[in-house]
């Protein structure tokens, strides 16, 4: 019960709130640009979309909301300055503000390069890197609006479960009340649905490794569907170290069992036996890359579908205002089912990152006395959906 | 391409934060919660274990009284039984005795009323024989009183005499 309104209550807050006045912040700067240029609208607005879409997707050093346009034509990001933190091997830790770096100029490549300081300068295309001047190597450890958004979902993750914790502690083995309802749900999903059918009587130690890379991925999935969200899951930095958790925790937990198999595969032939264990070896190393793709790919696709569904109003709106006009409602809808089709996605995604991070750490412990054909049934399917 | 290459600053940052998470979240929210979770549901099992014992000593219960009826049921007809029985063997040795009773002073009775009646007889034979005698005295002395009486006395018994 809880749950379903919780959902609405984000349905409502994306699909009616966020949406429109995103999109309409939006017109009002494009339609502006169009309209003195004419017959160049629609060509300029193609770039500019590739640049908006990408420009949502990626990383970025400051946390960039919307632009407006002064009456002299020039541009002014609303946007929040973030902390860069910079390590050169010569020079040491440089700690300062990015709004130092405003000023940009096209650069080689349809690049955008901005102005230098303290020897550094961003270099732009579809990432933005730091670059020195002397062409040193430069360690890039700055709070980015993908970390910042990170740090919120750690805040409000912690905040969550710490206060449900201490309800849980506070109340006994009464009947749960509000968030715990909530919860408590999705806790024992993990647990009956996850953790016990991959993990056996391993599951209780693991539990709180699921549980927190679902929670995780989960409420960073939420917080990047947000209008002006960053796009934190589908960055495969942090999907890849999310893979390599699942990774490092599978090899640690690997038995015997499980490497004999793998290196010495019993009752094959030798040659058959040599390229078996070459592609065992393979699959061990795929399997963690699967999960940081997979992760990865869904959510920016999912980013990707919307900010384009939406722009689609100022592609129209290029060719003409009516059209454009007209466009809206359907772009709107088409967006507001994308939004919902992004609420499951966003759950079903931790769900699997959590599931094949289960499974595979079920395949690594296995031994011949457990229960081999339990594992190895329950499997199968979940991996041929995922 | 661009976006495929992960960037060292995220990933490092990421790192921190997830594993700051996983040891905070492990210590102070899902060891608590999965601890009270299976301490509830352990509870909820036992408490329905325990309905579920209860339910069948219940029903045990039930039928041991049952039982206990059906044999106080019996016991009690039994008893009935035995009683009307003996009432029926008390009441008939009764009847029996004073049938034999009423037989023996009945026959005690006539018995004695025989004696009674025998004895009155005898009575009743002394006194006719006495005063038939005493009539037949007087009779005779009346009739012997006179000679003509003694006379005609003697002719007749001469009579009887020649006629013998």
């Amino acid at each position: 019960m809880n749950c379903k309104r919780f959902f609405s209550l984000l349905v409502l807050v994306f699909g009616l709130f966020g949406q429109p006045g995103f999109s309409f912040g939006q017109a009002e700067g494009n339609t502006a640009e169009v309209a003195p240029e004419g017959a160049e609208g629609p060509k300029k607005e193609g770039i500019n979309i590739t640049e908006l879409v990408f420009g949502h997707v990626s990383d970025s050093h400051e946390w960039h909301f919307f632009s407006t346009k002064k009456e002299n034509g020039e541009e002014s990001p609303v946007a929040v300055p973030l902390p860069m933190i910079i390590y050169q091997p010569g020079t040491g830790l440089k700690i300062f503000s990015s709004h130092h770096f405003e000023d940009w100029h096209h650069g080689a490549e349809g690049s955008l390069v901005s102005n230098s300081y303290e020897g550094l300068h961003i270099e732009k295309k579809i990432k933005e890197k730091v670059v020195a001047e002397d062409g040193s190597k430069v360690y890039d450890l700055s709070i980015t609006k993908n970390v910042v958004s990170m740090i919120i979902g750690v805040v409000l993750l912690l905040t969550i479960m710490l206060s449900a914790s201490k309800k849980y502690q506070a109340n006994g083995t009464n009947a749960p009340k509000g968030m715990q309802n909530f919860i408590e749900v999705v806790i024992i999903f993990i647990r009956d649905e996850v953790a016990i059918p991959n993990l056996g009587h391993n599951a209780k130690k693991f539990m709180p490794l699921l549980l927190t890379i679902f929670f995780f991925i989960w409420i960073n999935n939420l917080l990047g569907l947000l209008p002006g969200g960053a796009n934190f899951t589908g960055n495969i930095a942090v999907t890849a170290f999310l893979a390599l958790v699942a990774f490092i925790v599978m090899i640690a937990n690997s038995n015997k069992h499980f490497w004999s198999h793998l290196l010495n595969p019993p009752d094959v032939p030798f040659l058959v036996k040599c390229l078996l264990v070459l592609i065992e070896l393979m699959s061990l190393i795929i399997k963690p890359v699967a999960l940081m793709i997979r992760l990865f790919a869904n959510m920016l696709a999912g980013h990707i579908v919307i900010l384009s569904v939406i722009c689609l109003i100022f592609i129209f709106a290029g060719i003409s205002k009516v059209v454009g006009g007209v466009f809206i409602p359907v772009s709107l809808a088409f967006s507001v089912f994308m939004f919902m089709l992004e609420l499951l996605v966003a759950a079903i995604q931790a769900f699997i990152f959590a599931n094949l991070t289960a499974v595979f750490l079920g395949q690594s412990m296995e031994g011949g006395h457990d229960d081999h054909h339990d594992t190895e049934v329950h499997h199968s399917p979940k991996e041929i959906i995922a | 391409m661009d976006l495929l290459t992960p960037e060292l600053g995220l990933f490092f940052w990421t790192l921190i934060a997830f594993l700051a998470v996983f040891l905070i979240l492990k210590k102070f929210a899902w060891k608590p919660i999965l601890a009270s979770l299976g301490e509830r549901e352990k509870g909820i099992a036992d408490s329905i274990s325990a309905a579920e014992r209860i339910k069948g000593e219940m029903t045990q219960l039930k039928s041991e009284n049952e039982k206990l009826m059906v044999q106080a049921r019996e016991e009690r007809s039994v008893m009935l039984k035995e009683a009307k029985e003996m009432k029926d063997k008390i009441v008939n040795e009764a009847k029996e005795q004073a049938k034999a009773e009423a037989n023996k002073i009945i026959i005690d009775a006539q018995l004695q009323i025989q004696q009674q009646k025998m004895a009155a007889m005898t009575e009743v034979k002394n006194e006719i024989g006495t005063l038939a005698i005493e009539v037949a005295e007087k009779i005779l002395r009346k009739q012997l009183n006179s000679n003509e009486g003694q006379e005609a006395y003697m002719s007749m018994l001469s009579k009887d005499i020649k006629l013998n």
